[in-house]
């Protein structure tokens, strides 16, 4: 008996060691990366043709996203400032710190569902998934660093070499094959299971006060925070007043148009109550300060989208309900989805 | 067996046919100059339209979608894209392969990168964001790069930079540069012909716009970049 598990024990010791051998991080596997898209939402704008996701493909992301070797004194990572349990916001700040503790001019964004997004940052200046990361790596207030520095570091790491070539098939290393990547981790970042997904899908209940939530959200705020996305990709200028010592033009840095002055991307809305501080420059702490804001018309600026004006009246009791169905849209199985958890820890 | 070996030699006339096809080279050298002088980065002074002293530290740009085109407005084209970059001389002399057989009376090339290619993602090559040719806040790569210094600068460091690119409307500044050459470039059987291009930086900074290193010392974003661009068209010719 003593035999058999002493046998047992060292085959289960064997098989461990194998395995983390093979795989030292929590273990993912090939099922993990499939793309399972959401049957709700629309087709994704990402070309997944170019840019197939791979097993390797993926942890080879996992791992350069926590990396804090993409900064130039390696102080600071992805996940510094996108943390997965804000849905990869920066939870409780209004502005990030960066390299030196430098601090940035605008709230940093939640990390999900970046496959149906035509641009990024709030000011949509970045065209494509893939090439998002290239500006906080090279920021002067974020990580600081140039993108040739970076690669060079990478071809000299042993355990990059290795995940490189997992991933590519050849000792390659290049500033294409390390963006691909990142983009094969960001593009399964998706939310799609939230209380508001399961009560759509039939799968689970809302009280009497999410559901007049939901009734007075698709009246008043669906318009540009578009179901089942929660954002209608545009920029717009919900109203809120110039910051005089930010001076953010918003979209009309991008285009240069004097009409685009102050527009802000929408924002989705999917785990809001996980990614506070609100709005580009964090200024709203509470979900109910951003309700209280679209109803209080009297403290909008001049230059206000003509959607805002049409929110009219939003009642107290209104504001809650609001607040309450924002609630549902917070999407657990992604907040501690651990395929996107930091690779260095086991 | 035997079909085996009859199969290979069959291929054969097909591989030798391939490559007679394929041979056909041009090779192109720009030569960068400043007016009369030849380009030389840091130590060289010249002078700007307004009598405005200046040193060049930086000068490149991407040349692509280079095609030649024969009497019958037939063309051979070539997708590659190079950096040219004055401080690596290597970079100035480029080679297109695979030119079709024929006489080639025209040649046409952007200068700039097409605008699918700027929104197509992480690339590879002279298209490799890690050459500094690309704009992260505004994705996008830079066309052109021109930076030096002169006293006249109002710039910190007198420094001046332009940085020409924006691929949108209404700042599109993607050109074409076409030429009709005074004697044909002929092609056939494996034949290999050169062609200099003489690049003039000066024009950059004076027709149709006047540059002022005073009034305009640093121009890195999309608007301004297209008023610049006009000025691309005159900086290229073909002796």
């Amino acid at each position: 008996m003593r035999k058999i598990f002493g046998f047992i024990f060292g085959i289960s010791l064997l098989l461990s060691f194998v395995a983390s051998n093979e795989n030292p991080y929590f273990k993912i596997s090939k099922k993990d990366v499939k793309l399972n898209l959401p049957k709700e939402f629309p087709a994704p704008l990402y070309n997944f043709k170019e840019n197939p996701i791979t097993l390797a493909g993926f942890e080879l992301g996992r791992k350069l996203f926590y990396d804090e070797i993409l900064s130039r004194d390696s102080s600071v990572s992805c996940h510094t400032c996108h943390q997965r349990i804000a849905a990869f916001a920066h939870i409780d700040h209004a502005l990030s710190h960066g390299i030196d503790a430098k601090i940035g001019t605008r709230n940093v964004p939640a990390l999900q569902n970046l496959i149906w997004r035509d641009a990024f940052m709030w000011d949509g200046g970045i065209n494509h998934l893939e090439v998002q990361a290239i500006n906080p790596i090279t920021s002067k207030i974020e990580m600081d660093e140039t993108l040739a520095n970076v690669i060079r570091k990478l071809q000299v790491n042993e355990e990059y070499k290795f995940l490189f070539k997992k991933a590519f098939q050849d000792t390659v290393i290049n500033s294409q094959r390390m963006l691909k990547a990142i983009a094969q981790f960001t593009s399964l970042m998706i939310s799609s299971n939230s209380r508001y997904d399961k009560y759509m899908r039939g799968e689970d209940t809302f009280s009497i006060q999410e559901k007049n939530g939901l009734t007075l959200f698709r009246q008043k705020c669906a318009s540009c925070h578009r179901e089942p996305l929660f954002t209608d990709n545009s920029y717009r200028d919900n109203g809120i007043l110039l910051d005089t010592s930010l001076k953010d033009l918003g979209r009309g840095k991008i285009t240069q148009l004097a009409i685009d002055n102050y527009k802000f991307k929408v924002p989705s809305l999917r785990n809001a109550e996980m990614t506070y501080p609100y709005m580009h420059d964090g200024r709203y702490r509470k979900l109910y300060d951003v309700v209280k804001h679209y109803a209080n018309h009297n403290s909008h600026s001049a230059s206000v989208d003509s959607a805002v004006i049409k929110i009219g009246t939003i009642s107290d009791n209104e504001k809650v309900d609001l607040v309450a169905f924002l609630l549902t849209l917070t999407d657990k199985k992604f907040l501690y989805d651990k395929r996107f958890s930091n690779p260095n820890f086991k | 067996m035997l079909k085996k070996i009859w199969f290979i030699f069959a291929l054969c006339p097909l591989f030798l046919l391939g490559q007679k096809t394929n041979e056909n080279q041009l090779n192109i050298e720009f030569i960068h100059k400043v007016d009369s002088q030849i380009l030389t980065l840091d130590t060289a002074k010249y002078f700007n339209a307004l009598g405005q002293p200046f040193f060049i530290t930086k000068f490149k740009y991407y040349i692509s979608q280079i095609e030649l085109i024969n009497e019958k407005g037939k063309k051979t084209e070539s997708h590659e894209v190079f950096l040219i970059n004055e401080e690596e001389p290597a970079s100035k002399k480029i080679s297109i392969s695979k030119v079709k057989d024929g006489e080639y009376s025209q040649i046409q090339f952007i200068l700039g990168v097409d605008s699918l290619r700027n929104c197509s993602g992480a690339q590879s090559g002279a298209l490799d964001p890690i050459h500094a040719m690309f704009w992260t806040w505004n994705s996008g790569y830079i066309f052109l790069k021109l930076e030096g210094k002169s006293t006249e600068s109002s710039a910190t460091g007198n420094i001046f930079e332009y940085h020409i690119g924006g691929y949108k409307e209404p700042s599109n500044c993607i050109q074409t540069i076409h030429f009709n050459l005074k004697s044909p470039l002929i092609f056939s059987k494996k034949s290999s012909q050169n062609l200099t291009i003489q690049v003039n930086v000066a024009e950059l900074l004076k027709h149709p716009v006047v540059i002022d290193f005073k009034t305009m010392p640093s121009v890195t974003d999309t608007k301004n970049a297209k008023l610049i661009s006009t000025n691309y068209s005159d900086m290229f010719s073909i002796q």
